[in-house]
């Protein structure tokens, strides 16, 4: 099996989708000649031509907007908003059309469209190439919202959100684009949306995490194994749907949880998960849930690793709960 | 016969029957045949009639809410009819009209009024707000100017699949303002699709009127801005409609792109009935639009060619009268949705957490008019 990094299997994944089923198009800005800015889409202008991989014009309400149309004739697009911080102007495109239209055609019409789009800090991107908007989403009935970890579960995903009768918002972890190596199976796999990945079994705490943080959940979880405290690391990889059963059986068999993302704290999808846990486990807690989130700033430039969560943080929160 | 109109002038505007009915330019005048002039004439009936009893059922309470055509009926019908069965049409939420020439059944259209279960939309939308997929008629919704792009892209999706079929689709005046009208017009340009905009500027945005809308004096001369094709038409000829709307999609189908039409035309009524026209409007504009009336002038057109006559009228009005009697008592024997379809829908399947959902709404009584 060949290693390879999250653009790599990414870039494999809309191949092999694009080679099997020809009415797979993609389009966004600058992902035809250029590949992309981050080069997702490298060469596959060659590969399928410019009628199937398409620079449009810098507007990502008319991107997204076309790409309903698309899915609405029978064409599988994939729309590539170039950073999620240039998500908002299609918002309402996403929010109110998008996201509803097969429920408010009463179920005539579906909108199989993938978004794809990067996010997360720690590039030195500052306020406009680091959010992380996922909540917006995941908020929104009618959408699916998955962010993979790995290049693994990059690749299994995305081909797995080109078989969804539904929209879904796909979020890729900017920071670990290449950082992120692993083995990809050159053929096709797709991983089950709703599925979340236990990427270390624990007893004591369960440390819930997705896209970029669970590289330092992973971390953090070794330094506290090292301090006597075993750790459970799921990484939830599908926000909707969510594999909920994984989250409170972990949660029944630890007593403990800390959740991890790096988007602003309030209203984000860790508190979120924490009311889950306490609907729906409350009884077997031994420690009130805790966050590790990123703050409720803006995303900062120069103190981007001041914001992003730590190695440290995280550490101090799992002790924290341990030990409560 | 390519139509030649400087559209950068509110005097130009293409027409081809004068209010008297009679023909004013042979040239432009559409062939339609004998059976389809008297399709569109119950049509423009119909429209006209669902409107006004549907206003009347909601000035008693029997509706929550409508959105009626008056004085419109001609821009929507015209445009709609102009077209092949295998186009598109992505609506805004005032072209009745035109659901009902792409086969909307009258009774289904009056269970989306009501919201019940007779209705596709399984009573998920406001009144106004549906969609017909086997009339290749998209999905109503509420923000303004959405479907603009959409029907570009839906167009190119075609064009992708070498399919010749083109999309039109309706918005007001005031949709000309958001971003998504230049939008769609700009992709539609530089990409040269198949789609036709097809603007019914009836001077009004509820109550803010054209001029808070742009700075020029007509809107089909935007289209130059995104290199498609500008064309203003009188949206009360139903004539002039047809002709220019069929010459725009022969256009698109030849591969030669998008057309922005503007229809210009009056809305003779409140915006909805939620509206109150008198604070803002002067009731003498609506005097002034009246012998434009398209109805009238469509009438009058088939009187000059000997189709309508006053049994013909009388054959025509009793028929649509009695259809849409039959329609609304049959719609309001109807109970509300299952209260358990409010789940359905928002995903192909039921998600998990959905299905939590409704089961803990299971618990409570239904609050609706649900009758088991
Ligand atoms: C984005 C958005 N803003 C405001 C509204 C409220 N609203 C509904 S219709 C309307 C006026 C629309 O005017 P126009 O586009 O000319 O269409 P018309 O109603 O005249 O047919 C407004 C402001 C809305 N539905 N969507
Ligand atoms: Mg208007």
């Amino acid at each position: 099996m060949p290693t390879v990094n999250m653009i790599q299997a990414l870039n494999d994944a809309i191949r092999s989708a694009m080679r099997k089923d020809d009415r797979v198009v993609i389009l966004g800005e600058d992902v035809g000649k250029l590949g992309g800015v981050f080069r997702v889409t490298t060469g596959l202008m060659d590969e399928f031509g410019g009628d199937r991989v398409i620079d449009t014009p810098l507007a990502e309400g008319g991107i997204i907007g076309a790409a309903i149309g698309m899915a609405l004739y029978g064409l599988r697009p994939i729309a590539e908003i170039q950073f999620s911080d240039f998500i908002y102007p299609a918002f309402d495109q996403i929010v109110n059309e998008l996201a509803k239209y097969r429920y408010r055609s009463g179920g005539q019409y579906g909108c199989p469209l993938v978004i794809r789009t990067p996010s997360g800090g720690g590039i030195k991107g500052g306020l406009y190439h680091s959010q992380s908007p996922e909540a917006y989403f995941i908020h929104t009935a009618g959408l699916k919202v998955v962010m993979p970890s790995n290049p693994y579960d990059a690749k299994g995903m995305l081909l797995a959100a080109m078989l969804q009768e539904d929209p879904v918002i796909f979020f890729e972890p900017k920071r670990i684009y290449r950082a992120a190596k692993g083995e990809v199976p050159e053929k096709e796999y797709a991983i089950e949306f709703g599925k979340a990945n236990v990427i270390r079994q624990g007893t004591q705490v369960t440390l819930l995490s997705y896209g970029a943080m669970v590289v330092e959940a992973a971390q953090a979880a070794e330094k506290a194994a090292a301090e006597g405290i075993d750790v459970e690391v799921i990484d939830l990889r599908s926000l909707v749907p969510l594999d909920i059963e994984t989250v409170i059986r972990s949660v029944q068999k630890t007593g403990r949880v800390v959740v991890l993302n790096e988007a602003p704290k309030t209203c984000g999808f860790a508190a979120e998960l924490i009311a889950l846990v306490n609907e729906k486990a409350f009884l077997h807690l031994q420690a009130p849930p805790l966050r590790v989130t990123g703050y409720d700033t803006p995303f900062p430039y120069s103190l981007e690793h001041q914001y992003l969560p730590s190695v440290e943080r995280i550490l101090k929160a799992l002790k924290d709960t341990a030990h409560f | 016969m390519a139509i030649k109109s400087d559209v950068r002038t509110e005097e130009n505007l293409i027409q081809v029957v004068r209010d008297d009915g009679t023909v004013l330019d042979k040239k432009l005048e559409p062939e339609i045949g004998e059976a389809d002039l008297k399709r569109l004439y119950y049509h423009m009936v119909l429209t006209r009639a669902v409107d006004d009893r549907l206003l009347r059922m909601q000035r008693q309470g029997r509706v929550g809410f409508y959105i009626s055509s008056l004085g419109e009926e001609a821009a929507h019908l015209g445009s709609a009819f102009a077209l092949k069965t295998e186009d598109w049409i992505f609506p805004q939420y005032r072209e009745p009209g035109a659901a009902f020439l792409r086969g909307y059944p009258l009774l289904k259209y009056v269970c989306q009024i009501l919201g019940n279960s007779g209705d596709l939309m399984k009573g998920r939308q406001m009144p106004n707000h549906y969609a017909y997929k086997p009339g290749r008629y998209l999905s109503v919704s509420s923000p303004v100017g959405t479907q603009i792009p959409q029907a570009a892209g839906f167009a190119w999706g075609a064009k992708i699949r070498k399919e010749k079929i083109v999309t039109l689709v309706y918005f007001g005046d005031g949709a000309t303002s958001q971003g998504d009208f230049h939008m769609g017009l700009n992709f539609a340009g530089v990409f040269t699709l198949p789609t036709i905009f097809f603007c019914k500027n009836n001077q009004w945005a509820i109550s803010v009127p054209l001029s808070r809308q742009t700075a020029v004096p007509t809107i089909a001369q935007k289209a130059a801005a995104y290199g498609i094709r500008g064309v203003r038409v009188d949206g009360n000829d139903l004539l002039a409609v047809v002709q220019v709307t069929r010459e725009a999609a022969e256009r698109a189908r030849e591969g030669e792109g998008a057309t922005l039409i503007e229809a210009v035309t009056y809305r003779m009524g409140a915006h909805s009935t939620s509206d109150d026209p008198r604070i803002y409007a002067d009731e003498s504009k609506i005097e002034q639009w009246k012998p434009k009336d398209p109805l009238v002038r469509f009438q009058k057109y088939l009187a000059v060619k000997g189709i309508w006559n006053a049994a013909f009228e009388k054959e025509m009005t009793e028929k649509v009268q009695e259809e849409v009697t039959k329609a609304i008592q049959e719609a309001e024997k109807l109970p509300s949705p299952a209260p358990e379809t409010l789940f359905d829908d928002v995903y192909a399947e039921l998600l998990p957490h959905l299905k939590e959902q409704r089961e803990e709404a299971a618990q409570f009584k239904h609050l609706g008019k649900h009758k088991e």
